[in-house]
């Protein structure tokens, strides 16, 4: 059992605990606050001393063995290098999919696996399970859609989803908080946990400058442009923008412009109108097929673009080694080269990969 | 399930008899030594109790003998009270490669300030060779401090060797014997000792309470300014029961000192074999001979890691570590090992298995008969693994 030391992770645990199952709980530490910076207090928040305790304490309280496990150096090396790697390529990350993928389903199921586990379990807000219609395991939104993480666990392998145990797809976070509160946790009215874990203030910006920093890396100025090149502005390093971005351009302009796309090469952010930002067609790499047994012909599908984005309705078409075209019925906006794109068919994650390059329609 | 107890070196459970001298000075007896009333008189005839028991049994005088909260409170008053005093006219500090975190992280603190600090290296068992000292040891050399038993390994220092080069050029001595107090002998004579830091809690007495000898002549600066509590070397009001509980445990342990040895001697030989036996590719670190503590066993498992057996052995109900506790859930490797010449790899899967007072021979078969099982998973997973499974 993943515990991160907030309420969905100790419910779950007292879940799993009821329904008999025999129980390891183990928390995946991941970064130092002394390596990632931005916060000075850090209490009450996910992984501080705090947190630990409190897990330790609801841990005894349920006879659960509970161990805090160092993964930092793979955090370091399979996350955070990847973030920044990411950012200065112009493109914007998905930190959490990245460490499910290399971190929460790899390292740690292999540890649980040593440690003569079964089953990882996770308190993530989705459902796994095996389905005969596809003949494969499956994830599927969990029941309350405005907690649904499936987005984030698009790379999730067979054989690891074999293995995966997330009960509270089948409940609301309302009555997560319940359950909490009948079990007496003691994390039950912990704070939600932040956006990007390791980015303790929300400013990713912060992050980037620290990091790089003390690698001896700087970043380098470059202008803002329009499509038609331009230069209507400056800027202090593309791994400073996304696309979507209205704030922080530092331009007067008549009307409002947004960030269209990055251009690392040439050091350049291109900037334009809002209606410049919707496009119909981009193509997807490091694709991993969840329900699907890679496809060869195209198919339809509920694509979903980033976190908190509507799936729409697209057709995929896939184009062999982990890529496929996509293309919506209406255009999207801001289609973001980074964040992944996963394709759904109803509730069910049919695959999932990270976005490339978006075409201006 | 069970529980099996194999991380002595760690802690021990406190022995019934030393909580009983313990009660009274936790309950009635509660005055403090420094009053004069009557409260304060109990509590000052527990406390020299104690410093007669800990000095009988290091063949030191009770003077000589000052409480401190633990092992690493004295490692830290004995080498930075010793450097500090001689600071003027010495300011070089010698300590061996495989030392407790209490004197290696002193020295490298003292470092800092300003203290010139070499390392001893260690053989391939975990033993300072005596010729490696007197190539170092100069008349600037301040103190010398090498620890009597390894907490890791169980590697026995040939002290009186070490400390008859050290005084020759007229360095202070300086050793942790934590480990090896009631366990062999100790005699700060014998051993040419002139500073000796030990602990209660590894002999079946409470924590909180250590202990440091000072050899008479010998000058410190104290570490902490307040009252006239241990002749000011060693402020603050003294932990009596602890301190109590401390000298009833030397004592014990020093009264059975020697069937003890035997009776672990004979454990810890079943044991290595008996694992040997059942498992391939586990090596023993440190001396095979008696030039180690029996009751401590360190074992290398090949192409695994020192966490993974540590804590399936746990999910067993058997409680090991790897290295010393104190760096049990960091995944560097330890530095006693790396310090020994064994391999980055088979120093990760190391554990130490640490016996004592209460471990019985069935505790021992227990643990037999549930790891190969363990190892055989682990292997099995293994990517460096390719061998008889």
């Amino acid at each position: 059992m993943a515990v991160s030391g907030g309420v969905d992770s100790s419910t779950t645990m007292v879940l799993l605990k009821e329904q008999g199952y025999d129980i390891v709980a183990a928390h995946m530490k991941l970064w130092d606050y002394k390596d990632v910076g931005g916060e000075t207090s850090h209490d009450g928040r996910c992984c501080s001393l705090e947190s630990i305790n409190d897990l330790h304490a609801v841990c005894n309280a349920y006879d659960v063995p509970f161990y805090v496990l160092d993964f930092t150096r793979q955090f370091k090396d399979d996350v955070i290098t990847d973030f920044i790697h990411e950012y200065r390529a112009g493109r914007t990350p998905n930190p959490c999919v990245r460490c499910n993928t290399h971190l929460k389903w790899a390292g740690f199921l292999k540890k649980a696996l040593e440690l003569g586990c079964d089953y990882v379990a996770t308190g993530h807000y989705s459902r796994v399970a095996y389905d005969a219609t596809y003949g494969r395991q499956v994830i599927r939104r969990g029941v309350d859609a405005t907690r649904d993480q499936s987005y984030a666990l698009w790379g999730l392998t067979q054989e690891a989803l074999e293995r995966t145990l997330m009960p509270l797809g089948e409940y609301t976070k309302v009555q997560v908080r319940e359950l909490a509160q009948r079990f007496d946790l003691k994390t039950a009215n912990r704070k939600e946990s932040r956006e990007i874990c390791f980015v303790a203030d929300d400013d990713y910006h912060r992050f980037l400058r620290e990091w790089e920093a003390r690698q001896g890396r700087g970043f380098s100025e470059g202008d803002i442009v329009t499509a038609d090149g331009k230069v209507i502005g400056h800027h202090d390093g593309v791994a400073f923008y996304t696309v979507g971005q209205r704030r922080g351009l530092g331009i007067s302009n008549p009307t409002p412009l947004y960030v269209l796309r990055l251009d690392p090469e040439g050091n350049r952010v291109i900037v334009g109108d809002d209606d410049d930002l919707y496009s119909r067609e981009f193509t997807v790499r490091q694709i991993n097929w969840v329900a699907l047994e890679a496809p060869s012909e195209e198919f339809s599908a509920d694509v979903k673009i980033r976190y908190l984005h509507r799936a729409a309705p697209a057709t995929v078409t896939p184009l062999g080694n982990g890529t496929a075209q996509v293309r919506f019925g209406t255009p999207e906006r801001a289609i973001t080269p980074g964040q992944s794109a996963v394709f759904y068919d109803g509730d069910v994650v049919l695959g999932g990969g990270v976005i490339e390059s978006g075409k201006i329609s | 399930m069970k529980q099996i107890y194999l991380d002595y070196n760690s802690t021990t459970p406190l022995d019934k008899r030393v909580l009983e001298v313990m009660m009274p000075y936790l309950t009635d007896k509660c005055g403090n030594a420094s009053s004069v009333h009557h409260a304060g008189r109990e509590a000052k005839t527990g406390l020299e109790g104690a410093r007669e028991q800990v000095a009988d049994v290091l063949g030191a005088e009770p003077s000589e003998i000052y409480f401190t909260s633990g092992g690493t409170e004295s490692d830290n008053l004995a080498l930075r009270g010793a450097a500090y005093y001689l600071r003027k006219k010495r300011n070089h500090i010698i300590v061996s490669s495989i030392e407790h975190h209490a004197v290696l992280m002193t020295a490298k603190a003292l470092e800092k300030e300003g203290f010139a600090v070499e390392y001893l290296e260690v053989d391939r068992d975990g033993l300072v060779l005596p010729e490696k000292l007197r190539e170092k040891v100069t008349d600037q050399t301040a103190i010398v401090s090498v620890m009597h038993v390894n907490n890791e390994v169980g590697s026995i220092q040939n002290i009186s060797e070490l400390s008859a080069i050290a005084h020759e050029k007229g360095a202070l001595f300086h050793t942790d014997a934590v480990q090896s107090v009631g366990k062999i002998s100790v005699n700060v004579e014998d051993l040419g000792i002139d500073l000796l830091a030990l602990s209660g809690h590894k002999l079946c007495g409470p924590k909180g309470a250590g202990g440091l000898y000072v050899r008479s002549g010998v000058k410190i600066t104290p570490l902490m300014q307040g009252g006239h509590h241990e002749k000011k070397r060693r402020p603050g009001t003294e932990n009596i029961p602890a301190i109590v509980g401390l000298g009833e445990a030397i004592r014990l342990a020093e009264q059975t000192r020697e069937p003890e040895h035997a009776r672990l001697t004979k454990l810890s030989d079943y044991f290595i074999e008996a694992v040997q036996k059942r498992i391939p590719n586990v090596y023993l670190n440190g001396p095979r001979d008696e030039r180690r503590m029996p009751s401590t066993v360190n074992l290398s498992f090949e192409y695994i890691e020192g966490e993974s057996i540590i804590l399936s052995l746990d999910l067993k109900g058997v409680e090991v570590a790897s290295g010393s506790a104190c760096t049990s859930g960091s995944l560097d490797p330890s530095h006693v090992l790396l310090a020994m010449g064994v391999s980055t790899e088979l120093a990760q899967g190391s554990i130490r298995f640490s016996m004592g007072r209460f471990t019985t021979r069935e505790d021992l078969e227990y643990t037999v008969s549930v790891l190969p099982e363990i190892i055989e998973r682990l292997r099995s997973m293994s990517p460096l693994y390719h061998g008889t499974g």
